[in-house]
């Protein structure tokens, strides 16, 4: 019963390893270099690797971005909301609004074609959760982060707001199309 | 010798000595805990019937309301009283010595009580339905982050006293040479605490003074120093429950760590490299750099992934090593069969060791990863993931030592022992399938913390794939299962002690007994095959780290899929 008792030999840092930790701390130590190195290669040779341009920013500043880039962009309106659809050419700077309890505006991509994607929240933190394509980002307001994106695939997807943000929280759906 | 006056009472069936003060803390601690676990349990049932899309059992308001209360009750309450139990055990109970500062310990108590309560009732009145995890801007109501407070305060004290404990057995000579190897994972553990309590402190407090309107938090720094709070907090969870660990295999099978060396390496390695590793939580944020990513998820915790590579050796082979030493040497497995599979104690333990590291450890690492993450990043994989560590690793052995605890702390026979022994597989199982199920799910993308995913009323619903709704049914099934495994554990636990027959406490004295050192170690090697102590450990070790290899990949492979990101 030794694990409850005090070691026999005083230093324990001085017991021998037994043949079968010594090498189960070598394979597990090699594993553990590996993730570390697959992380950092995928930099180098991924395609997905998350931006980390941000700018601090506040609701009003944001807002009057996204307004002005939606104007220039607009398409359509769509729902009895007559949410705004922006299809912006390839390159382009895109702004979404997320704020209790709807995303604003829609947008239309156009398959791979890259575009800078602005994110931010309006008032708490909300999800960006692109379905099926099972894309998720956290929304902090205050931050406006810039992503660049290139959609492989079109079609209509979902776009779920994956943070509990209020009552409304479920409520807070839209939607994304590519081209 | 110092002259306070107590009572030390050795149990007649474990040989154990308690202190008087101790006992009664332990006591104490140990019922809150459950009781914690009772209501967070009753809460469950609210929170998984409701995300069972063919049930829906409650409205939105209420189900955010009980899943806000079912996550600070289980998470912290629960945990956290029973931690402090343990580390009472570990220190006076271990060491048979009398506790530092009872009185102290008390007041730690009594806060405890007041703050978990003052922040249920905060929850309970409504406009607190906040999450655990209570984000700014989002507001709580003021007593909300003083129960949580007040709480932390008590479990700082409760900390300290056992600091406290640890040096007064020392220099009363309650024992020879070094500490046990389980006092030294619950000192880890303790250490640990310590560090989150403060970060809690200097991110609940200014949240405090917020909800009142005298500061503002930026969210982004909310987020950070939470999840030094959050993160840390599951490594207290996870040196406590490997540190009970070693103790069962040491109670149970009379198992010694096959090397103190490796074993106590392992638990510096997570004080040294855990506590920072709360970037993994904020691998989707923005403002946060990747270097710092890169270096927080990697560097600090895969050092820590390490240790519990380790532990998930040790254990298993220190209990194959105590076997092999009883005669249990056919094959690789034989050890294994013939091990003590009706005793929940060890069936408990076992089952947990082997959930925490397949379910929980694997999928964590997977998670952890700063690119993968963007596939699950709030998603209900998440909770999957976490009661694989949280339920199945912490709660579940925690749920086992109580069984050893009911006759020997106590004194108790147990009622139902039946029912005792298929509690664990029924407890540990369902959880098994719930947690993978949630995590199945949560790959086809559905949302954590979601009342409706079928959207009903919004203009632009998205139409989940049959596959997330069969997922989530089967989450509900699971997780009703697993709660009445765990309505099993309090049935017998509580009648236990109501109706179980009073047993024999053992005589008291005056003074303790020290405790003498451990036997010098056999030497090992003759029982294994090829001079390899625990060859059987090692063969599942290997199927360990074949599945790691190859869920890992398969994620990359996954993530290759996605749009284009940079
Ligand atoms: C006994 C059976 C249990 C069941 C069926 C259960 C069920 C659930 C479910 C379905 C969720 C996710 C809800 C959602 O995100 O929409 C959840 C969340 C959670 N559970 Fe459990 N749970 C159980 C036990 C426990 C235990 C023992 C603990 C801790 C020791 C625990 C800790 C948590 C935490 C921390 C959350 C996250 C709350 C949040 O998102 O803020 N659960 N539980
Ligand atoms: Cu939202
Ligand atoms: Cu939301």
């Amino acid at each position: 019963m030794s694990a409850i008792l005090p070691p026999a030999e005083r230093l324990w840092y001085k017991h021998p390893i037994d043949r079968v930790e010594g090498t189960w701390l070598a394979i597990a130590l090699t594993w553990c270099m590996i993730l570390f190195f697959m992380m950092v290669g995928w930099h180098i040779w991924g395609k997905q690797n998350l931006s980390t341009e941000t700018y601090r920013t506040t609701a009003e500043q944001y807002m009057a971005k996204a307004q002005a880039a939606t104007e220039k962009y607009q398409v359509r309106t769509e729902t009895d909301q007559e949410i705004p659809v922006v299809a912006p050419p390839p390159g382009a700077d895109v702004y979404l609004v997320a704020r209790m309890w709807s995303f604003w505006p829609i947008i239309e991509l156009e398959k791979d074609k890259t575009y800078r994607l602005h994110l931010s929240s309006l008032d708490y933190n909300h999800g960006f959760s692109l379905q099926p394509a099972n894309i998720n980002i956290q929304l902090v307001p205050g931050f406006e982060h810039v992503v660049t994106v290139t959609p492989n695939q079109s079609g209509t997807y979902g776009l779920v707001c994956n943070e509990y943000c209020g009552l409304g929280h479920h409520m807070m759906v839209s939607r994304l199309y590519v081209k | 010798m110092a002259t306070v006056a107590t009572t030390y009472r050795t149990c007649p069936r474990s040989g154990l000595q308690f202190e008087r003060q101790a006992e009664w803390l332990i006591k104490a601690h140990a019922f809150m805990g459950v009781v914690w676990l009772l209501i967070g349990g009753l809460l469950a049932l609210g929170v998984v019937l409701t995300r069972w899309p063919a049930v829906r059992w409650l409205e939105a308001p209420t189900f955010y309301q009980v899943l806000t209360a079912h996550g600070l009750d289980m998470l912290i309450f629960w945990i956290i009283f029973f931690e402090i139990a343990v580390l009472h055990f570990c220190s006076s109970t271990l060491l048979r010595c009398r506790i530092a500062t009872p009185k102290l310990a008390w007041l730690g108590f009594v806060l405890m009580v007041v703050g978990s309560i003052v922040n249920n009732v905060a929850v309970y009145q409504g406009g607190s339905s906040v999450m655990m995890t209570s984000y700014v801007p989002m507001m709580a109501a003021p007593s909300f982050y003083l129960g949580i407070i007040l709480f932390a305060v008590g479990a700082l004290i409760g900390c300290g006293v056992f600091f406290g404990t640890l040096v007064v057995a020392r220099r009363e000579k309650t024992y020879e040479g070094s500490i046990p190897l389980v006092t030294f994972g619950a000192m880890t553990a303790a250490i640990i605490a310590v560090f989150t309590l403060l970060s809690g402190a200097l991110i609940i407090v200014p949240a405090w003074l917020m909800s009142m309107g005298l500061m503002n938090v930026d969210p982004l720094i909310y987020r950070t120093v939470w999840w030094a709070l959050g993160h840390s907090s599951q490594q207290i969870n996870v040196a406590t429950h490997v540190s009970v660990w070693y103790l069962v295999a040491a109670v149970v099978l009379g198992a010694k760590p096959m090397s103190e060396r490796v074993s106590r390496m392992a638990f510096l390695l997570y004080i040294l490299f855990l506590q920072l590793a709360s970037a993994h939580h904020l691998l989707a944020d923005p403002g946060v750099s990747t270097a710092w990513k890169v270096v927080n998820t990697s560097y600090f915790m895969y050092l820590a992934v390490l240790a519990s590579m380790l532990h998930g050796l040790t254990v298993p082979g220190a209990m194959e090593v105590a076997q092999r030493q009883k005669g249990y040497t056919k094959g690789l497995f034989e050890w294994l069969r013939k091990a003590p599979w009706g005793n929940p104690v060890f069936a408990g333990v076992f089952i947990s060791i082997i959930g925490f590291g397949f379910l929980g450890g694997i999928t964590g690492v997977m998670m952890g990863t700063e690119q993968l993450n963007l596939i699950i990043h709030n998603t209900i994989y998440v909770p999957g993931h976490f009661h694989a560590t949280v339920v199945v690793g912490t709660t579940l052995t925690f749920m086992a030592l109580t069984f050893y605890l009911i006759p020997v702390l106590f004194k108790r026979e147990m009622i139902a022992p039946k029912l005792a022994q298929w509690q664990p597989y029924l407890f540990g199982l369902s959880m098994y399938f719930f947690c993978l199920v949630m995590m199945g799910a949560g790959t086809l993308g559905v949302s954590r913390r979601h009342w409706d995913m079928a959207f009903q009323g919004a203009a632009l619903a998205y139409e989940w794939p049959g596959a997330a709704y069969l997922m989530m049914g089967l989450v509900g099934i699971g997780g009703v299962a697993a709660i009445v495994g765990g309505a099993a554990f309090i049935y017998i636990t509580v009648g236990s002690l109501l109706w179980g027959k009073k047993l024999d406490g053992g005589a008291t004295s005056a003074q303790f007994t020290p405790v003498k050192r451990a036997a010098p170690a056999v030497v090992a090697e003759g029982y294994g095959s090829s001079g390899f102590a625990a060859p059987g450990t090692f063969v599942l070790a290997m199927v360990f780290l074949v599945s790691f290899v190859l869920y890992y990949f398969i994620n990359w492979k996954y993530l290759s899929t996605l749009w284009g990101l940079s």
